[in-house]
């Protein structure tokens, strides 16, 4: 049997949960899945108050975020459809989802399809890096965040990015004992007043430094880490050994873009938005009519981008569907304006320049 | 400095602060160095001192002439880069966000600790507020010794080992 | 014991119930609301799985349903994602050592 859906959301994370606001307030029937049993996606791990502007709810707690970004959807019952704990596991290019919820398969056919899903965490090879007790950050974050579980009791962050610097806080908070923040680049990658806040802690932030390898049996017991030259190649005689009962890699995100491979819409290798993206028009339709891409899905950023984006999405594909939103012209300008804003800055400009080669193709094609 | 260690130079730290005469009356020093799309710190203050402008990119500069010192600003910067300071006779007052546990009380001893994390004293904890306007973020105010000015940051229970 | 009791953002003091299940045949416990992973964390097991080949440990990497590394058989079914998989009472869990076998399905 299979069920028939208009639009359907895959990923109730910022991204999803803005995009199926928007899409519901302009009147259209929304179906959104998502694998987990909370809805929210990376939000609802985030214990520190976001950046940004009001119109991002910056200085809210991302977990908070979540609960409102939840409210909203939930304010349109009967336009939108939520399925939780469920897994989408095929997307076929006549725009046919499997979806698989415990034990059980359904098949939707849907009229446009936006996929939201987020991101993975990168791993980094090093000698031992499978010892259990070797986990991504935001791993950590989810266990003592979302569940109230330590990773261990003395951990040492590898990687100095927004990820690395906020998950060490937490960690501390949650009465971890970070011993170091290790980085392999020459500067610290995160924002200097995440940095500040730890360093001000005790926390040693050490640059130009890489994980050797990790020791241990079972599971991890020790660490060694190298400083690194110029070149990027180890200085013999600076190894140093680390006493953990843990090791958290926070060495960066990749899109996940399995669906949209499956789906066969193009994707494009941009280093600087994380990886194979998807090549998208300024609606955030892919190269296949009817199914979008939006949120980290679509390239590595924000949260703060990531709800402008889901907002933009969620429009987008509701007018597709013949469902234009009352203000559809001036939201579509204020949140264009949102997102430049968003980007403008020095940190922003790896994002800009990603999406300058993003575009480059699309000219070509 | 700062890009690799994760702590200002003294110089950018004097850079924040107006001066001693100014200082007798308590005002913001905020120490946001870098260019990050934020700005909760100008949204938040009641009373407009502290500027980022339409690009939310800017660094905030404060206007000291309105700046009140009521530490609004201080639990409303997701950076916790703001503290409020104020000289006294010889000592200073600090208002400072702090997120972890045991909450302060007041009449207890803590240690004073440096932008290294580095213990450079005692803090006499005058006073702690949590409203749920604030979100969990306590204010303390506390008071160090006057020499500390420009090197206090933040407190340390004196339990932790 | 590694679950967080005091929190200064979270709160993590409300009473939960108390989700009985197996662990490799030992009786265990963990709350309602946790996951197999976490309910397993928190009694400081990290050893979740035994890669295929070269049968080497493994525990959980992403905790979000991406990885794989978090496999275990679950009441027989194997190559259960235990990350995302909520705990229930009187679940046999154990560790999973190979590819995984056929099942009947329940
Ligand atoms: C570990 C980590 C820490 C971060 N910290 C911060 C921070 O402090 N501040 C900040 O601004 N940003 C932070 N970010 C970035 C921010 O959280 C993301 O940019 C934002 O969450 C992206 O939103 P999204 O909706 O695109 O994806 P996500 O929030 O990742 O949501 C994707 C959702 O899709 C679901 N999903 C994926 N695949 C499927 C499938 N096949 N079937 C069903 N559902 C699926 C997932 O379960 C998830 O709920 C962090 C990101 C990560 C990974
Ligand atoms: S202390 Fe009060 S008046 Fe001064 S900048 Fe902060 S919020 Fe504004
Ligand atoms: S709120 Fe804090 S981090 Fe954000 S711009 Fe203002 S001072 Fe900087
Ligand atoms: S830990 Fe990655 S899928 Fe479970």
């Amino acid at each position: 049997m299979i069920l028939n859906r208009d639009l359907v959301i895959i990923g109730a994370g910022p991204s999803g949960l803005c995009a199926a606001k928007m899409a519901a307030e302009a009147g259209q029937k929304v179906l959104l899945i998502d694998r987990n049993p909370q809805l929210g996606g990376q939000l609802i791990k985030q214990t520190h108050m976001f950046f940004g502007s009001e119109k991002q709810y910056a200085k809210t707690r991302g977990f908070d975020i979540a609960k409102k970004l939840i409210d909203d959807v939930k304010k349109y019952p009967d336009l939108v459809e939520i399925w939780d704990n469920s897994t989408v596991v095929g997307l076929y290019s006549d725009k046919v989802l499997t979806v698989l919820t415990g034990e059980t398969y359904r098949k939707v056919q849907a009229k446009a399809i936006i996929v939201a899903t987020g991101a993975s965490e990168k791993v980094l090879a090093f000698e031992n890096n499978d010892l259990p007790g070797i986990y991504g950050a935001g791993a950590v974050q989810t266990l003592m965040n979302v569940y109230g579980v330590k990773p261990g009791e003395k951990i040492v962050m590898v990687g100095s990015g927004n990820i690395g610097l906020i998950v060490s806080y937490q960690l501390m908070q949650a009465g971890v004992k970070v011993l170091a923040v290790i980085e392999a680049a020459k500067v610290i990658g995160g924002y200097k007043v995440h940095a500040s806040k730890l360093r001000r802690l005790g926390v040693d932030i050490i640059t130009s430094c890489t994980i050797k390898k990790a020791i241990g049996k079972d599971k991890v017991e020790k660490i060694v880490t190298v400083r690194l030259n110029e070149k990027w190649e180890e200085i013999p005689g600076t190894e140093k050994e680390y006493e953990v009962d843990a090791v958290c890699i926070a060495v960066g995100l990749s899109p996940l873009t399995n669906l949209l491979a499956m789906i066969g819409c193009e994707l494009k290798y941009v280093g600087e938005l994380g990886g194979l993206v998807p090549v998208l028009s300024k609606d955030y339709e892919t190269t296949i009519e009817g199914v979008y891409a939006c949120g980290d899905a679509s390239g590595i950023e924000e949260a703060s981008s990531a709800m402008v984006e889901g907002y933009i999405t969620g429009l987008a594909a509701a007018k597709k569907l013949g469902k234009v939103h009352p203000q559809y012209d001036e939201l579509m300008v204020d949140l264009r304006k949102q997102l430049d804003i968003l980007r403008s800055g020095p940190f922003g400009e790896k994002i800009r320049k990603g999406l300058a080669k993003l575009e480059g193709v699309k000219e070509v094609c | 400095m700062l890009n690799q260690y994760g702590y200002p130079s003294p110089e950018q730290v004097k850079s924040k602060f107006p001066s001693l005469e100014i200082l007798v009356k308590p005002k913001a020093i905020v120490e946001c160095y870098e260019k990050i799309p934020c700005n909760p710190c100008s949204t938040s203050c009641p009373f407009k001192a502290i500027t980022i402008g339409e690009d939310i990119n800017n660094t905030p500069v404060v206007d000291f002439d309105k700046c009140t010192g009521c530490g609004i600003c201080v639990y409303s910067c997701p950076g916790l880069a703001i503290t409020v300071c104020e000289v006294l006779e010889d000592k200073v007052r600090f208002k400072i966000p702090y997120e972890f546990l045991p909450i302060p009380k007041q009449g207890e001893l803590w240690h004073a600790v440096n932008r290294k994390g580095e213990v450079i004293g005692e803090a006499y904890i005058e006073k702690v507020t949590l409203t749920p306007r604030q979100d969990k973020t306590q204010l303390v105010q506390v008071l160090v010794d006057k020499e500390l000015l420009y090197e206090f940051v933040t407190i340390r229970s004196q339990d932790y080992e | 014991m590694m679950r967080i009791k005091e929190h200064p953002i979270l709160d993590f003091s409300k009473e939960r119930k108390i989700i009985r299940f197996t662990f490799n045949g030992q009786e265990v416990y963990g709350y309602e609301g946790d996951t197999i992973a976490s309910a397993l964390s928190a009694l400081g097991v990290k050893e979740f799985s035994v890669s295929i080949k070269h049968k080497r440990p493994r525990g959980f990497y992403c905790a979000i349903g991406n990885c794989s590394s978090c496999h275990m058989i679950v009441d027989g079914v194997p190559n259960v994602k235990t990350c995302i998989t909520l705990l229930k009472e009187g679940m046999k869990v154990e560790t999973q050592t190979n590819k995984g076998e056929l099942y009947d399905l329940k």
